[in-house]
């Protein structure tokens, strides 16, 4: 299974597989990674699954719809360039070694 | 070993809790009691995205089972408190009594039954747990004419999903507009058109007054008399609170366990939070009121923790709701009951606006439909008591963010 490597805001890394076809984010809870709050459950609705997508990466993720765009305007850390939903990312083999970074607080 | 402190519940606020203790670096033994058989779970896909199918049962787990054991938590599913003794500070459940050093009751709350004769035929549903949602699932395979009683979120939502797999969807409710509790005369409109526009039958001041059928549900007679095919009821009429377990331990209940701005029952070390708290919120001109809310679970179980911790901080997160009938997205952010004015950002013929409510000329809420920008936005200007002019809220050219510091 292709790997994802979740990286917290004190710099634990966390090295684990993803399925493709499943969210970053589900990725992140079901391997217990803190960074990742996830309250609404992946409907796009609370922004407390924002991470930050490695610029190695940024043209392999998928382009965002509006939805996240606009949520993208609310975190709790402010939004970089490099800035996603992870609820929003599905894994695929062109994510394979993708890097993720998480912020230091999600609300 | 130090008692543990107890977590009655196994819902939205309890995994919160779980979350929020160990952030907060309290280090006592947890053990969260739940009576249900599943660890805790998304309960808002049981409406949408799992009757669709688009949302699988092993997605639906809020977090897995290593979860608990990471955080050091113990689990104890099917497990029913029946009792809490305030003095002896123990709980008791089939298995016997457990003593604990906090108790942080998160019990929930229930569906509300109609007392209609044919309400226990089978093919009439209630909607809060799995069960219930897989159970209208499987029905959904074979029914055609559909029911709904309450046009309140859940009722709309699950009518939304039904019309779309093609069946035939009666929506009732006693009020003269849908979600007439929760939202703006406007919205309600709204969700009207759109709902009927999808086909769904949607019959205000009315309601169902008999179920008949021999096993199973056959037909509804209405209370305006008329009699319609029914092969799938659904009863959404609201919730009650899971208060009877605080009330008869004689921790002071009120609509909901009561409790103050730090989540404190009336009895030392007794905490409450979510869908059974009946709290002070500042939103609502510091009255007390009880919110079903992914919101208020978790915001208040981070109060909860905090009090526990030694660190008092009083809840005053602003009240956020959503809710996806359809295709269609509805935000809402503060509480709209008290409103005296409002204005419409955007254009209602179109399918992305929000209304502003006002009360004496202060932003109060906002439900937006299809505009997650306006919802965040209000958000943020409602929690700093930020009022944009009523002319500047109907102005879309007007950049809402700009008043934010
Ligand atoms: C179908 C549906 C759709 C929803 N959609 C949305 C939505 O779109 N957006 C939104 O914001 N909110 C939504 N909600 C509301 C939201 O799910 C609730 O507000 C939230 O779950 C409340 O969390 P809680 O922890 O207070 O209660 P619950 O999640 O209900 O958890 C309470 C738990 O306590 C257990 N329990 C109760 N009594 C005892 C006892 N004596 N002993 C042991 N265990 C006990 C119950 O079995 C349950 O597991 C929806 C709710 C439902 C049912
Ligand atoms: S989980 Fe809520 S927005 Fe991603």
């Amino acid at each position: 299974m292709p790997k994802v490597i979740f990286v917290e805001a004190d710099g634990t890394r966390h090295e684990v597989e993803g399925k493709n076809g499943v969210s970053l984010m589900e990725i992140a809870i079901s391997n217990n990674i803190d960074g990742i709050e996830a309250e609404c459950g992946g409907s796009c609705m609370c922004a407390t699954c924002h991470c930050f997508i490695e610029e190695d990466f940024s043209a392999a993720v998928p382009a965002m719809e509006s939805d996240e765009d606009e949520m993208l305007g609310f975190t709790a850390v402010d939004r970089k360039s490099s800035s996603r939903l992870s609820c929003q990312i599905k894994m695929s083999d062109d994510l394979a070694g993708i890097e993720v970074n998480l912020p230091s607080e999600q609300n | 070993m130090s008692d543990p402190i107890i977590i009655v519940g196994g819902g939205q606020a309890a995994v919160q809790l779980c979350l929020a203790l160990r952030k907060e670096k309290v280090e006592t033994p947890v053990l969260m009691m739940s009576e249900e058989s599943e660890y805790p779970y998304h309960r808002p896909p049981l409406s949408k995205s799992f009757l669709t199918g688009e949302t699988d049962e092993d997605k639906l787990l809020m977090r897995p089972e290593t979860f608990y054991a990471s955080k050091q938590v113990a689990v104890e599913l099917n497990t029913h408190v029946s009792a809490i003794d305030t003095s002896e500070r123990t709980v008791s459940t089939a298995g016997g009594e457990k003593r604990f050093q906090s108790l942080v009751l998160v019990t929930g709350a229930r569906p509300r039954q109609l007392p209609l004769p044919g309400a226990d035929l089978s093919g009439v549903h209630l909607l809060r747990d799995l069960q219930h949602s897989k159970n209208i699932k499987n029905a959904l395979e074979d029914a055609q004419h559909v029911v709904v009683v309450g046009a309140g979120f859940i009722g709309l939502e699950f009518a939304a999903v039904a019309s779309g797999l093609k069946k035939t969807v009666t929506v009732f409710d006693m009020a003269d507009r849908v979600m007439a509790r929760a939202v703006s005369p406007a919205i309600s409109s709204w969700f009207e058109k759109t709902h009927q526009g999808n086909g769904i039958d949607i019959r205000l001041k009315d309601s169902v007054s008999e179920i008949l059928g021999e096993s199973s549900v056959k037909q509804v007679k209405t209370v305006a008399g008329e009699l319609l095919p029914c092969d799938l009821l659904l009863i959404g009429v609201g919730v009650i609170a899971n208060d009877d377990l605080a009330s008869a331990a004689g921790i002071e209940c009120d609509n909901g366990i009561v409790v103050n701005e730090f989540c404190e029952t009336s009895v030392a070390d007794i905490y409450s939070a979510g869908d059974c708290a009946s709290h002070p919120n500042p939103f609502a001109q510091g009255g007390r009121i009880r919110l079903e809310s992914i919101q208020n679970a978790t915001d208040q179980a981070r109060v909860v923790a905090s009090t526990i911790a030694g660190k008092k901080m009083p809840y005053h997160s602003v009240p956020w709701f959503w809710s996806d009938q359809g295709e269609h997205s509805l935000q809402m952010a503060g509480l709209s009951n008290s409103a005296d004015q409002f204005v419409v950002r955007g254009d209602i013929e179109s399918d992305n606006f929000s209304v502003f409510h006002y009360r004496a000329k202060q932003l109060q809420s906002v439900d937006s439909v299809n505009s997650p920008r306006d919802h965040m936005l209000a958000r943020k200007l409602i929690g700093g008591q930020i009022s944009p002019s009523l002319e500047q809220a109907a102005d879309i050219t007007f950049e809402l963010k700009s008043l934010l510091p």
